[in-house]
């Protein structure tokens, strides 16, 4: 058990708490004219899984502006709470911008000067990173965003989801909130962190309160409690029932992405398990990636249709 | 003349790409301007995170008139082909020119096209140039349909020192019009800077915190470097990789020093290096006794300033301290068990579909390794062992997670537990990586290296998984490479066949393939060259047929022997001769329209007068040939002696002392001397010496302008059995006989 008291004793400036970043990420987002959404109530292995970036970034909207917390599952990343930076439930702050905006750098900068982070006290720099999801059968080419040598952002133009060539090109970014917040407090270990900037002597709560008991919890769960058993049959259902809502004469591409995701999260769970060999891992991928892009397809085909009616 | 000036701006282009595009942009600018026959002086061009440029001097602002004739069809040809060459020309039938030559009637056609100004065609050329740019991964933006790198921006052309309006279409309905201005550092000086030309690109950039010129960037970077290490007595470790990519990661390069926290420096170095490097792109530093140094510069992209200086420091630090904590956490979770645990679950892991699994290539790895030890003289056990282990490490968590130091962990976790000698080859073992890294010398390690190599090219030619053109996924020809270095740096006499043949046991295989010898020698046949050796040396040595052609070392001073023999006076005679030789050969078999292929039976020295002279042949034909009988013949026809004077009773005596298998004369003045020659010869012959008699077919005559020999082939059959009552064993021709005089000797000596 390795959390520790904050490390200083003075009192935070309540606006870097964990909390507080959250809220004028938010604010900063809807003045750019963004739809302020909540987290998907699914298990997801990262912000990019959310509808509102996968399928929306392919149709019906010609513009389709949003920002979103999501919660981000990766069960293999559990570390029974012992890991200062690794945690296999963490949040993702998200934007999706479509079209990409010419200024789309420059707003990205504004939101980090918002938080605190004035480009002109760092050293800001954006680095070559490609990106590419194998089970949503997505890439984009973008960078990751570096602060003072922290990778704080992920900065990506998509070219193609499901398969399917973005036509207009959406601009993805994805903060680590985590690590960004603990940049900004200058904690060295997450369980720190100030979540809402009150005293601990008031009842103040640091990210260890909150979810240390988590972390340990799921991390049993993950590595070796999960029944696997159950998990492969779990992940069969899912595919089957993504499927079927995909093969009929009505196909209904939303609840059928939903299925996509719990067979992603299943997928991810049971390779923490240890239980997918490493030959078989590519096939599993395949099958998510499918059902992803089929998804995507009965989106588009649905917003096409859509767009006929109106 | 006049100068074009482009620079192309827009958002952070990857750091690896930009060399290569500066040059692609310099060269297509300037080969576009030549075909529109405006030629100009060599182009200087500039790149960085954020901006292409390119200047080229020295145009014409016009284009030169065009005069030009071209022929046509006939005037008679089908109507296609003097549709097809009016449209090439761009004239009408009317336009075109009926001529009359000596083949018939043909069309011409005469373009007089006045050369147009230069402002005028700019535009488009450079439109057609930047839509036509390849980038080795390109995507789209927005709306856009064009494709680029990264969105792109602006793109500012000056000529002759003005700004020149175009645009660069994007699709969508998109442009982005040509400008003549710029912006400045990002975040420092992000304003308009108004652009002259080449001439002032850099100082005008300079003064908006944009350092335009790559080079200047390195050299910032590595003055400064120096300086803060100076200090300490440190030095920064040369990384000219990563040197490259930060040059191109930084407009405004500002190298700032911090400190790793002393808790790290117990673990490895080298797991410290990689993180700081391949995670952080920081630059190492050494201390004055070559070891790691608790410090690292990263290169940031803004101006100094002490307190943003503090702050950047700061982070970097907090962040290196993060890494190198997960690094820790691997590290120590490798150490908790010894690394041969981890052989065990090498088995999971599978080598390649159809090779078996990581843990079906540590064991073979060992008995190979084991035998290559007993080869070359290294400790079989020990290699056996290293063998075994050498993979171990690719289960471990800290190479899960720096894949770039395989071995490296190995060796490291070895050391706890096994021998020195082990730990090392396991560290070694896939060493030599590239063309430039060093070649173990160790034997045990040398063990393990060409057996990891070996057998890895056994598996993959077994199952026919070749190296195709520029495809080379396992990357044989690397492996190949390394078995031949290991060996020839370390001068190991070893018998490529039967290691091979040992690795292919390994696999069950029932034989190595027959393209791995060959496959080796194409690598030798490229480093031999790369030596210094002459193609045709290597051609020469490098045979299949050679019965030593599985031992490189062999081969390797095979070709150094020869390229130095060749070197000599000798060496240069003897090609000529050999070059006469041939082309005699050529000529003769053209004449007899045969070819003469069927290989050398004996060799034959004959016409000689001098015994020194048949010493020196007689001693390099049993030199280059020890297997074959060798003739010596000498030409008696002074008097019954040879023009050295000669005797052939000297001659039979000396010849046969010489270590000539068959010794005698040839040529001679007719019959009857030949006669006489060898009955004095039979008379002195040594006993054991073989006599050869080859006369001539009697003596030359004069009859009109040619000589004809006046010895018929009964006169030779005549001889012959004279000769054969003598003693005489070879009978032979000369001079003047025709097919059918051997044919006469023959029926004499063969009844």
């Amino acid at each position: 058990m390795t959390v520790s008291a904050s490390p200083s004793s003075a009192p935070l400036d309540r606006k870097k708490s964990f909390q507080s970043i959250i809220l004028t990420l938010q604010h900063y987002w809807a003045d750019q004219g963004c739809v302020i959404l909540q987290p998907y109530d699914m298990e997801v292995g990262a912000g990019t899984f959310h509808p509102a970036t996968t399928l929306r970034a392919l149709g019906p909207d010609d513009v389709w502006n949003a920002a979103y917390v999501q919660p981000s599952r990766r069960p293999s990343d559990g570390r029974f709470g012992e890991n200062p930076n690794r945690l296999q439930h963490y949040y993702q702050f998200q934007v999706i911008m479509k079209p990409s905006p010419a200024d789309s750098q420059d707003l990205y900068l504004g939101s980090l000067k918002a938080i605190g982070l004035d480009p002109l006290d760092h050293d800001i720099r954006f680095v070559e990173d490609d990106w590419e999801s194998p089970t949503l059968g997505a890439a984009g080419l973008g960078w990751e965003v570096w602060c003072d040598g922290m990778e704080v952002s992920q900065f990506t133009y998509f070219q193609q989801v499901g398969g399917i060539d973005c036509d207009p090109v959406p601009v993805e970014l994805t903060y680590g909130l985590e690590r960004l917040v603990m940049f900004i407090q200058g904690v060295d270990n997450v369980y720190d962190l100030d979540w809402d900037g009150v005293p601990k002597d008031q009842g103040g709560k640091v990210y260890g309160d909150i979810f240390h008991g988590a972390e340990v919890d799921y991390s049993h769960h993950n590595f070796d409690r999960a029944n696997t058993e159950m998990l492969f049959r779990h992940f069969l259902d899912a595919e089957q029932e993504c499927a079927s809502l995909l093969d009929a004469a009505h196909p209904l591409p939303l609840p059928a992405y939903d299925q996509c995701m719990k067979a992603s999260h299943i997928f991810n769970l049971l390779d923490a398990r240890g239980v997918i060999s490493v030959a078989e891992r590519q096939g599993y991928i395949g099958r998510v990636r499918a059902l992803a892009k089929g998804c995507c397809e009965a989106w588009v085909a649905a917003g096409k249709k859509d767009q006929a009616d109106g | 003349m006049a100068e074009l000036f482009i620079e192309i701006f827009g958002e952070e282009i990857p750091a690896r790409m930009q060399l290569a595009a500066e040059k692609r942009l310099a060269d297509g600018l300037a080969q576009a301007l030549k075909d529109a026959g405006l030629e100009g002086d060599a182009p200087r061009s500039w790149s960085g995170p954020r901006r292409l440029a390119v200047s080229i001097a020295g145009l014409a602002k016009t284009q030169p008139d065009l005069n030009e004739e071209r022929r046509g069809p006939r005037a008679d040809a089908p109507e296609q082909a003097i549709a097809g060459f009016l449209k090439g020309a761009g004239i009408s039938r009317d336009e075109a020119e009926i001529r009359s030559t000596p083949k018939g009637d043909f069309l011409f056609a005469v373009i007089n096209k006045k050369g147009q100004d230069a402002e005028v065609i700019l535009p488009a050329m450079i439109r057609d140039l930047l839509m036509q740019f390849a980038w080795p991964k390109s995507m789209r933006w927005g709306r856009s349909r064009q494709r680029w790198v990264r969105p792109l921006h602006r793109v500012s052309v000056v000529f002759d020192g003005k700004p020149l309006a175009g645009e660069l279409p994007l699709g969508g309905g998109a442009s982005v019009p040509f400008t003549a201005s710029t912006l400045g550092h990002r975040m420092l000086s992000p304003q308009e800077i108004s652009l002259k030309g080449g001439d002032d690109y850099d100082q005008a950039l300079n003064a908006h915190q944009v350092i335009a010129d790559r080079q200047t960037r390195i050299d910032m970077i590595a003055e400064s470097m120096a300086s803060l290490t100076k200090a300490e007595g440190f030095t920064v470790m040369d990384d000219d990789g990563l040197m490259a990519e930060v040059a191109g990661l930084v407009e405004y390069p500002h190298p700032i020093m911090g400190q790793i926290d002393d808790s790290f420096m117990a673990l490895p170095p080298e797991i410290l290096v990689v993180s700081m490097r391949s995670h952080q792109k920081y630059f190492a530093v050494s201390a004055a006794d070559g070891t790691l140094a608790p410090r690292f510069i990263t290169i940031a992209n803004m101006a100094p300033d002490a307190k943003r200086d503090a702050m950047i420091r700061a982070g970097n630090e907090r962040v290196l301290k993060a890494r190198l904590a997960d690094a820790r956490f691997f590290w120590d979770q490798d150490c908790a068990q010894p690394l041969s645990e981890n052989v065990a679950k090498l088995t999971g892991i599978t080598f390649f579909e159809g090779l078996g699994s990581m843990g079906d290539k540590a064991k073979r790895m060992a008995s190979l390794a084991a035998s290559i030890a007993g080869m070359i003289g290294a400790d079989a056990d020990a290699a056996q062992r290293a063998g075994l282990l050498a993979k171990a490490d690719l289960v471990s968590e800290t190479v899960g997670e720096f894949p770039e130091l395989q071995g490296v962990i190995g060796g490291y976790l070895a050391a706890k537990d096994e021998s020195q000698a082990i730990a090392e080859a396991i560290a070694g073992h896939y060493r030599p990586e590239g063309p430039s890294d060093d070649v173990p010398e160790d034997r045990v390690t040398i063990a393990v290296a060409l057996a990891d190599k070996i057998d890895s090219l056994t598996g993959f030619f077994g199952i026919g998984e070749l190296p195709t053109g520029s495809k080379d996924p396992f990357a044989l020809r690397r492996a190949a490479l390394g078995v031949l270095r290991l060996i020839v740096h370390n001068k190991l006499e070893l018998r490529l066949k039967d290691v091979f043949a040992l690795a292919a046991q390994g696999y069950g295989f029932d034989k190595a393939s027959d393209a791995l010898i060959p496959f080796l020698h194409d690598r030798l046949k490229v480093w031999l060259r790369e030596e210094g050796i002459r193609h045709d040396v290597v051609a020469a040595v490098l045979r299949l047929d050679d019965p030593r052609h599985d031992d490189l070392i062999h081969l390797c001073r095979l070709a150094q022997a020869l390229a130095d023999v060749l070197e000599t006076e000798d060496g240069q005679g003897l090609m000529a001769g050999y070059r006469r030789a041939s082309n005699i050969l050529s000529a003769e078999e053209k004449k007899d329209q045969t070819r003469f292929d069927g290989g050398v039976d004996a060799i034959l020295i004959e016409t000689m007068s001098d015994l020194a002279e048949v010493r020196a042949a007689v001693d390099a034909a049993k030199h280059v040939a020890p297997d074959l009988p060798v003739f010596a013949t000498l030409s008696f026809d002074t008097n019954l002696h040879t023009m050295m004077g000669v005797s052939p009773e000297q001659a039979v005596v000396e010849l046969s002392a010489m270590g000539a298998d068959v010794v005698g004369a040839n040529c001679g003045r007719g019959f009857e001397e030949m006669e006489t020659i060898a009955t004095k010869m039979a008379e002195a012959r040594p006993e054991g010496a073989l006599l050869f008699m080859q006369s001539n077919a009697g003596l030359p005559e004069l009859v009109g302008a040619d000589f004809v020999y006046n010895g018929t082939p009964e006169g030779m059959a005549e001889l012959a059995t004279k000769m054969k009552s003598m003693g005489v064993d070879v009978v032979g021709s000369c001079c003047g006989s025709t097919a059918a005089h051997t044919q006469a000797i023959r029926s004499v000596m063969v009844s």
